[in-house]
Parts: C-alpha cells; sequence; structure tokens
C-alpha cells in the first residue's frame, strides 16, 4: 500500500495556470458551472471568502462539485459541467453561475460540495453549500444534522435575488466565531 | 458515472499541519476548529471527468507551448509519475495540472514581483491526462530558487506546483514537487509543515537516467499517491 503524497499549499501565483482569467484559458471549467442549455433552476451564488480577522482573501480559489436538477452526478447533458473553479478577486469574492441542484438521494437536502484553496493553507478545505429556500429538506438533511446548530448557518447560502435571477449569498470564514464549518471529507 | 468504492479518511500523518507558524500565512487562513467527520456519499465518491476535449498534446511540453519568438530559457528537464490510489492501482485519464517559476525564480504571474527577468516565451503552466497505467510527462525547465517575505533571507526552494483530480472530489491534491539535494529543503516552512520525514520524502522527485533523453534534458520521476480506492464502473 503506497502511502500518500502530503499536500501543499497552492500558493499565491496559480491564477494564470488554474483559473479562466489566466493565459491558458478556454478549456477548463471555470466559473459557469451550467449555461442557458441546460436544464433545471438557474441559480448564481455569490461567495466571500475571509480571513481570521475578516479581511478578504484575494488570492483563493473555489471549486465545486454537484449534482445536476434531478440530482445525479457526472450525467454527460448539453450544457452542464457538475464542476466549476474561480479564483477570488481583491475583495474575497467569487461567484458561480449554475443551476439549482437536486437532491442527490430521498431524505438529503440540495447542496454542492466545495473545496477551498488559498496561500497559506498547507491542506485544502472541504465545506458544503446548502440554500435558505430549502428549510424543509435541510432540516432532514443527515448532514446538517450532524453539525452542531450553532454553526449549521455556515453551510447555508442566503437567498437574495437579484438581477432577475435566483441568487445566493454565501460567505466562508477561515477562522473565527463564525468560521465555516469544514468536513474531514 | 464514475465513483470510489471505499475511501480511507486523508492520512493526517501525511498532511501538514494546517496551522503551522512558521508558515506566517498560516496564521489568519488556517481553521482552528475540528474538521467535521463526514461519512462520504455520492457527493464525496465521484468528481469531475475531463476528457481529452480539455487537453491537448501541447499542453504538456512547457518548453513549447507559450513560445512566442525563440527558445524557452534553462535546463531543459524531463518530470514524469504514475498518479496511484492507495492500493498502488493507475488513476487513469485523470486530469493532472502544473505551474512553476522560469529558471529565474519568477513566475509569468502579475502578482510576482520578484527583481528577476521574465522570460516570454515561458509562462510556466501546463496540463495533461493520465494514460491508461497512470502516467503523466511534462517537458519543462527547471524552475529557479526565489525569495518570499516569511522571514529573514526566506527562500524557496525550486519546485513545480501540481494539482491532481482524481476520480472521487474529495480525491483531490494539490502539492509541491521538490528537486533532490536542494539545500533549500531543510530551510522550507511550507516543505517542512509536514511532521513525518518519510511523508516529506515523497515530495522529493528522483533523478531518472531512465527519463533522461540524450543531448535533449535530465529527466525526474515523481510518483502522486491520491488516497482511496481506484475507480470502477457503476450503474448510473
Amino acid at each position: 500500500m503506497p502511502p500518500q503524497t502530503p499536500s501543499q499549499t497552492v500558493g499565491p501565483f496559480f491564477s494564470h495556470a488554474l483559473t479562466p482569467a489566466g493565459s491558458r484559458p478556454g478549456r477548463i471549467p471555470g466559473n459557469r458551472i451550467a449555461d442557458e442549455a441546460a436544464p433545471g433552476v438557474p441559480i448564481r451564488i455569490e461567495g466571500r471568502l475571509l480571513d481570521g480577522v475578516g479581511d478578504p482573501v484575494p488570492d483563493g480559489m473555489v471549486e465545486i462539485w454537484q449534482a445536476d436538477d434531478e440530482g445525479v452526478y457526472g450525467r454527460i447533458a448539453e450544457g452542464f459541467h457538475g464542476f466549476g473553479r474561480a479564483g477570488t478577486d481583491p475583495d474575497g469574492r467569487f461567484t458561480f453561475l449554475t443551476i439549482k441542484p437536486g437532491p442527490v438521494a430521498p431524505g438529503m437536502a440540495p447542496h454542492a460540495s466545495v473545496a477551498v484553496f488559498a496561500r497559506g493553507m498547507l491542506n485544502h478545505a472541504f465545506t458544503r453549500i446548502y440554500f435558505s429556500d430549502e428549510a424543509v429538506a435541510n432540516a432532514a438533511d443527515p448532514v446538517l444534522s450532524s453539525v452542531e446548530p450553532t454553526r449549521r448557518g455556515t453551510l447555508v447560502a442566503t437567498r437574495n435575488d437579484r438581477d432577475g435571477i435566483q441568487s445566493y449569498e454565501f460567505t466562508i470564514r477561515l477562522q473565527g466565531d463564525r468560521e465555516s464549518v469544514f468536513f474531514d471529507a | 458515472m464514475r465513483a470510489v468504492e471505499r475511501l480511507a479518511t486523508r492520512d493526517w500523518s501525511s498532511h501538514p499541519t494546517q496551522h503551522y507558524p512558521r508558515y506566517r500565512s498560516t496564521e489568519l487562513r488556517a481553521y482552528k476548529r475540528r474538521l467535521v467527520p463526514l461519512q462520504p456519499s455520492l457527493s464525496e465518491l465521484t468528481g469531475p471527468v475531463f476528457g481529452h476535449v480539455a487537453v491537448d498534446a501541447s499542453d504538456s511540453d512547457l518548453t513549447r507551448n507559450a513560445v512566442r519568438s525563440g527558445e524557452v530559457l534553462g535546463e531543459r528537464i524531463i518530470v514524469s509519475g504514475r498518479v496511484l490510489d492507495e492500493g498502488g492501482r493507475p488513476v487513469r485519464e485523470t486530469l493532472v495540472e502544473v505551474w512553476q517559476a522560469n529558471s529565474a525564480g519568477r513566475y509569468a504571474h502579475q502578482a510576482d514581483n520578484h527583481d528577476a527577468p521574465l522570460d516570454p516565451n515561458f509562462t510556466g503552466t501546463g496540463r495533461a491526462l493520465t494514460d491508461s497505467e497512470g502516467r503523466y510527462r511534462f517537458t519543462t525547465i527547471r524552475p529557479g530558487a526565489y525569495p518570499w517575505r516569511n522571514h529573514h533571507n526566506a527562500w524557496r526552494p525550486a519546485h513545480i506546483h501540481f494539482s491532481v483530480f482524481g476520480t472521487a472530489f474529495v480525491q483531490r491534491l494539490v502539492t509541491q514537487m521538490y528537486f533532490p539535494g536542494d539545500p533549500l529543503l531543510t530551510l522550507d516552512p511550507i516543505f517542512n509543515s509536514t511532521s513525518d520525514l518519510d511523508a516529506r520524502n515523497r515530495l522529493v522527485a528522483k533523478f531518472s537516467p531512465d527519463l533522461t533523453e540524450p543531448e535533449l534534458a535530465l529527466g525526474f520521476e515523481f510518483d502522486i499517491v491520491l488516497r482511496g480506492q481506484a475507480a470502477t464502473p457503476m450503474e448510473s
């Protein structure tokens, strides 16, 4: 059994290589996980990545993996990748354009898996995005229920429609009183 | 759909300590609370598939993929290895992305203001898909060491950044490959953030006479082991 290769930080100088803003754009998905042709409800996720004193992390990267509108992972469909990647801007902001995922299994609330990378993070961190307009499903979700109640809110994106698009705000806090829940996933 | 059948947890004896004071940037960016256990479900056991649409052959030759006029400057090298799971089985057709400084120790990134020359023919970025044996191969130039402001007279050892996907989203790995015999390794907080010596040494490539090509380039072997078992097809 070969042992695992250790993680190392992504460092500060990755965006030109990994994100669509870089010099090798085009064929690796960026922040558009679904386009207009994809079935389902189009949504926008407007996120922020903050450090231990609440300052923006301007050199981070967030990746999302999600099911399609019927809760199926990895199904090839026109206009839907399931995976997206976004660098953070000087205000620590990132945006994803996607569709609302369906529930993956009975009893599970719709959610997306999230990986967070940044200089100063020696291991990337896993979290999840749930949706505030799924209160009934969220209350029954086994993963959310496994988290202590005072911290569950860090996993729930807040519905706040703008520009006629169903939108959600989601803040990832790396430290502090409201440190996001990160999973040993 | 591809999914991993069984998944061990991340091996925390191999991975770095998240809050590592010698690496100053961890001070405000390391999570402080205990990670919450998560029983893997399909959300963790599946992951994105990048086909050949995403990558073409020229992407893996960093000595050519950004040439405008003339030759890339520096010592040409070949870096190759296999992406394996913990069972020693190949992780096939998975995306490997690399990025690195040029031979003078400067990144083609707008935020890198180190006083060293840029190479107009080199961005230091590449990608490849592993083959049926899990093997990847890059042609590049040996990156230079460079200073950083972590502490007085701090220098990063020469390294190449690697990003690897695997099959399951939680197999995701971002790491750095170092070069054998580099005297900066013992001084580098990022390399030393992994406390286990054997684990650290797995980040150091091996010089390979077999990969070395006459009149062209020295070869280095760097295998990457992801957590968990290899992919098996599942009914969808």
